[in-house]
């Protein structure tokens, strides 16, 4: 904040001395200043406040976004109703320093299925609306089949993004690809070119289309959702940004989600709440990802499904899978 | 367009004679009063179906979130396949100087016009949020094959109306006194669209120089429209998409397309515009021959596109080509094959199939084989994902076109027939200038045999 208050101040000072370069050069400078004026005024407007409430000293410990810990006056404490548009800038922005990368140990996995209805009820999905799906593996008829959870795969080289006309779905800083939803013209390129499956699109009118009628717009959350765009797993950004697990991670009672940061090289299981070096766990327990081959480089990472079930339907899914397309 | 660099010199009586046959059939007639109330009509129970798409979003296609392309898209890469034969005849083959396309140029360009401008429509209708359309110009990404392709449509759209004007002026000032039976207004425009055109022979040099800079713009747009189109596809990683030969597999079956589409049009106004005289035997012959070799060509890229893969078979593509050869597409695919592109090949060989009127029925076998084999290479590809797809209706799993989709659809045909009809009918269809001036000029061989 106070740095920014500096180029403020120091901006306003010389408005006329803006060299002629280019016009373009210039708007940027304005946008600049102009958010940083905005800042800085912002800045003296909060001290202040500051000033007017000075002598009531309960504090509470505040998480900063990058991550320090700091005393705020409770009574400074105020309710940011952010508008869509700071919500959209954070959005585009990610959060710095980060990497989120997710593993998921399919040797656990039981079709729980509570991260689906978890990641459902957030997201105000309808039950055949995925964000994140449980799929039935199985790779050949001799081998036991194995459930996976599959969310978009958060691809470092992303198709989706490649392809989109309007730059609606974008790769952030911190490893996340996310759709904006107020952007978005529903062309379904990204559909196209996705090679996981992993995106939906609202075919009709979004299940809480009404309720969430008045609610701003979050491109973290994507809601509300909107009628004509597409969606999909957003590694739950907005709760990232609380430094909370995403909902899946936290709702499956069977640990077999880690989360965390590459760069930390941790991750942290959602239902023990154990921590474990990342590079060792893949390394142990041989950690693969989807379509290598491929070339989109996923940020999530699975390990091999050991002792898998076998008491599967009578029937072979892969027979399924050939009814369906002969 | 045959580009005699030389300025014409009418001999006033082929002039006066090709003129006055030639506009004999511009004007409102009642036929055509009636033909167009009934397809204004027919458009209008289409746009009531959009209505209901824009009201209800596109749950009311048959489109889901495994196949999210559906008819539109297809029916997107065959308007923009058959808007190509503008290019073909005017562009490469008028170039190279052959004089048979003389009195078939303008149809081609009439049939580019309409579909290259409904093709943006088409598009239009797919789109979940049309509302956001000039998101493309404010928030356009240029990676995106997208955006390539909406900037070449919209070039090609412009080259080719322009090409079709400019080589229409001089036909305005020759026809602004002649058309005694056409409404007043109608003289009028023909008067102020004419740009006071006095048939100096400054005028034509400016007039050649200008078609032949078009002619030569218009043949790097046309390729680059299709080739994007098929990038749509081709830049994504899905078994049945993922090739390398798109490009000119679309281009090659786009001339198919439109060659034909062009014959059934002359076979149509020869008939109903009487026109006999003018679209010959030898025109018909010469066309077929075409269709002859641009199908050859397109035959070959097919054998490349489905016996490749289908030799090496590995697990994803052996999936799609199963449910193509053997599978759920198996009577569309075949059909589309034979009856759309093997049989017409062989036929048009035989000089009796290349008259008018067999070649015509041959040609509309081919359209409806180009049309169904966009649809053969939009969708049973979706209905292979790599992932199973799992955990939703039934209903999903397979693409099954909708009504109101289909009607849509529709409308987009319709609306391609209502610009055909009215450019048909408001100017003369036949280059009136050209065909006095090539009659003139070729004692040898006069057009009307
Ligand atoms: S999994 Fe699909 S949607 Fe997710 S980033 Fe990769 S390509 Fe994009
Ligand atoms: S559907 Fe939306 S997010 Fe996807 S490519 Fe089109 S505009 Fe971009």
């Amino acid at each position: 904040m106070e740095d920014k208050e500096k180029k403020g101040s120091q901006s306003s000072g010389k408005p006329d001395n803006v060299p002629e370069t280019s016009r373009r050069d210039f708007m940027k400078r304005f946008g600049l200043y102009g958010a940083a004026t905005f800042a800085g005024s912002a800045a003296i407007y909060s001290g202040l406040k500051y000033e007017k409430s000075k002598g009531k000293d309960e504090y509470v410990k505040v998480l900063t976004e990058d991550n320090k810990l700091v005393k705020i006056p409770k009574d400074q404490i105020e309710d940011l109703d952010p508008t869509a548009k700071t919500l959209s800038k954070l959005g585009r922005e990610g959060i710095p320093g980060k990497k989120w990368i997710m593993v998921v140990d399919l040797a656990k996995c039981k079709n729980a299925r509570n991260c689906i209805s978890a990641c459902q009820n957030a997201h105000d999905l309808r039950p055949h609306e995925y964000h994140i799906n449980t799929l039935e593996m199985q790779e050949s008829k001799n081998s036991a089949p194995y459930f996976m959870p599959k969310t978009c795969q958060h691809c470092d080289n992303p198709p989706c993004v490649s392809v989109c006309p309007v730059d609606a779905t974008y790769k952030r800083q911190d490893g996340i690809v996310l759709i904006d939803n107020e952007r978005c013209i529903g062309c379904r390129f990204c559909m196209a070119a996705c090679p996981y499956s992993a995106r939906i699109f609202h075919w009709e009118e979004p299940l809480m289309a009404e309720e969430d009628q008045d609610k701003t717009y979050d491109v973290e959350l994507n809601v509300p959702q909107r009628k004509g765009t597409v969606t999909k797993c957003l590694f739950s950004s907005d709760r990232l940004r609380e430094g909370k697990l995403p909902y899946c991670v936290s709702a499956c009672p069977n640990g077999v989600y880690y989360f965390g940061d590459e760069n930390e090289d941790a991750v942290t299981n959602g239902t023990t709440k154990e921590t474990v070096r990342l590079s060792q766990l893949l390394r142990d327990n041989g950690g693969y990802r989807l379509m290598p081959e491929l070339g989109t480089e996923p940020r999530v990472f699975y390990l091999p499904p050991k002792n898998r079930s076998v008491d599967f339907p009578e029937k072979s899914i892969l027979d399924d899978h050939d009814e369906s397309h002969s | 367009m045959s580009l005699n660099k030389s300025t014409p010199k009418y001999n006033p009586d082929t002039l006066d004679r090709v003129a006055t046959d030639l506009l004999k059939p511009v004007g409102l007639s009642r036929g055509f009063i009636i033909w167009m109330t009934f397809l204004i009509l027919a458009l209008f129970a289409c746009l009531y179906a959009y209505y209901i798409q824009l009201q209800e979003g596109l749950g009311v296609t048959g489109m889901r979130d495994y196949v999210s392309w559906g008819m539109y898209i297809s029916n997107f890469v065959f308007f923009v396949a058959a808007s190509l034969v503008g290019m073909l005849i005017s562009g490469i083959l008028g170039l190279i100087g052959y004089k048979w396309i003389v009195p078939i140029g303008r149809i081609a360009e009439i049939i580019a016009i309409a579909f290259a401008a409904v093709a943006g429509l088409v598009i239009i209708s797919d789109m979940g949020r049309p509302d956001r359309l000039y998101y493309l110009f404010t928030h356009g990404k240029i990676q995106s094959p997208i955006l390539w392709d909406v900037t070449v449509v919209t070039t090609y759209f412009t080259l080719s109306f322009l090409l079709y004007f400019f080589t229409l002026l001089p036909d305005l000032a020759i026809s602004k006194n002649r058309i005694g039976h056409t409404p007043v207004w109608l003289q009028k425009a023909y008067n102020i669209l004419s740009f006071n055109w006095q048939h100096t022979p400054e005028q034509y040099k400016v007039l050649f120089k200008i078609i032949r800079i078009l002619l030569i713009l218009i043949i790097p747009t046309a390729f680059a429209i299709h080739t994007v189109t098929s990038w749509l596809f081709a830049v994504t990683l899905r078994p049945g998409w993922d090739s390398t030969i798109f490009g000119p597999y679309f281009l090659s079956g786009a001339f198919v397309a439109g060659t034909a589409s062009v014959i059934v049009a002359m076979r149509f106004f020869r008939k109903s515009y009487n026109l006999k005289k003018y679209l010959t035997d030898y025109h018909f012959d010469m066309i077929g021959k075409l269709l002859f070799l641009v199908s050859i060509v397109y035959f070959y890229f097919n054998i490349n596109e489905f016996l490749v893969p289908g030799f090496k078979l590995k697990k994803m593509d052996a999936l799609h080509l199963q449910a193509l050869f053997t599978g759920h597409y198996a009577l569309l695919f075949w059909s589309t094959q034979i009856l759309g592109l093997i049989l017409p090949m062989i036929l048009v060989l035989f000089k009796k199939m290349r008259k008018s009127g067999p070649l015509a029925f041959i040609s509309l076998f081919v359209i409806a084989g180009a049309w169904l084999k966009r649809y053969i290479i939009v969708v049973p590809t979706q209905e292979h994902p790599f992932l199973p797809m799992q955990g939703v209706p039934d209903m999903w799993l397979v693409y099954k076109p909708t009504i109101i989709e289909t009607s849509i659809t529709l409308g987009s045909f319709i609306l391609v027939l209502i610009i055909i009809s009215v450019l048909s009918k408001l100017f003369p269809i036949i280059p009136i200038w050209e065909t006095a001036m090539e009659q003139d000029h070729s004692n040898d061989k006069p057009l009307g045999e």
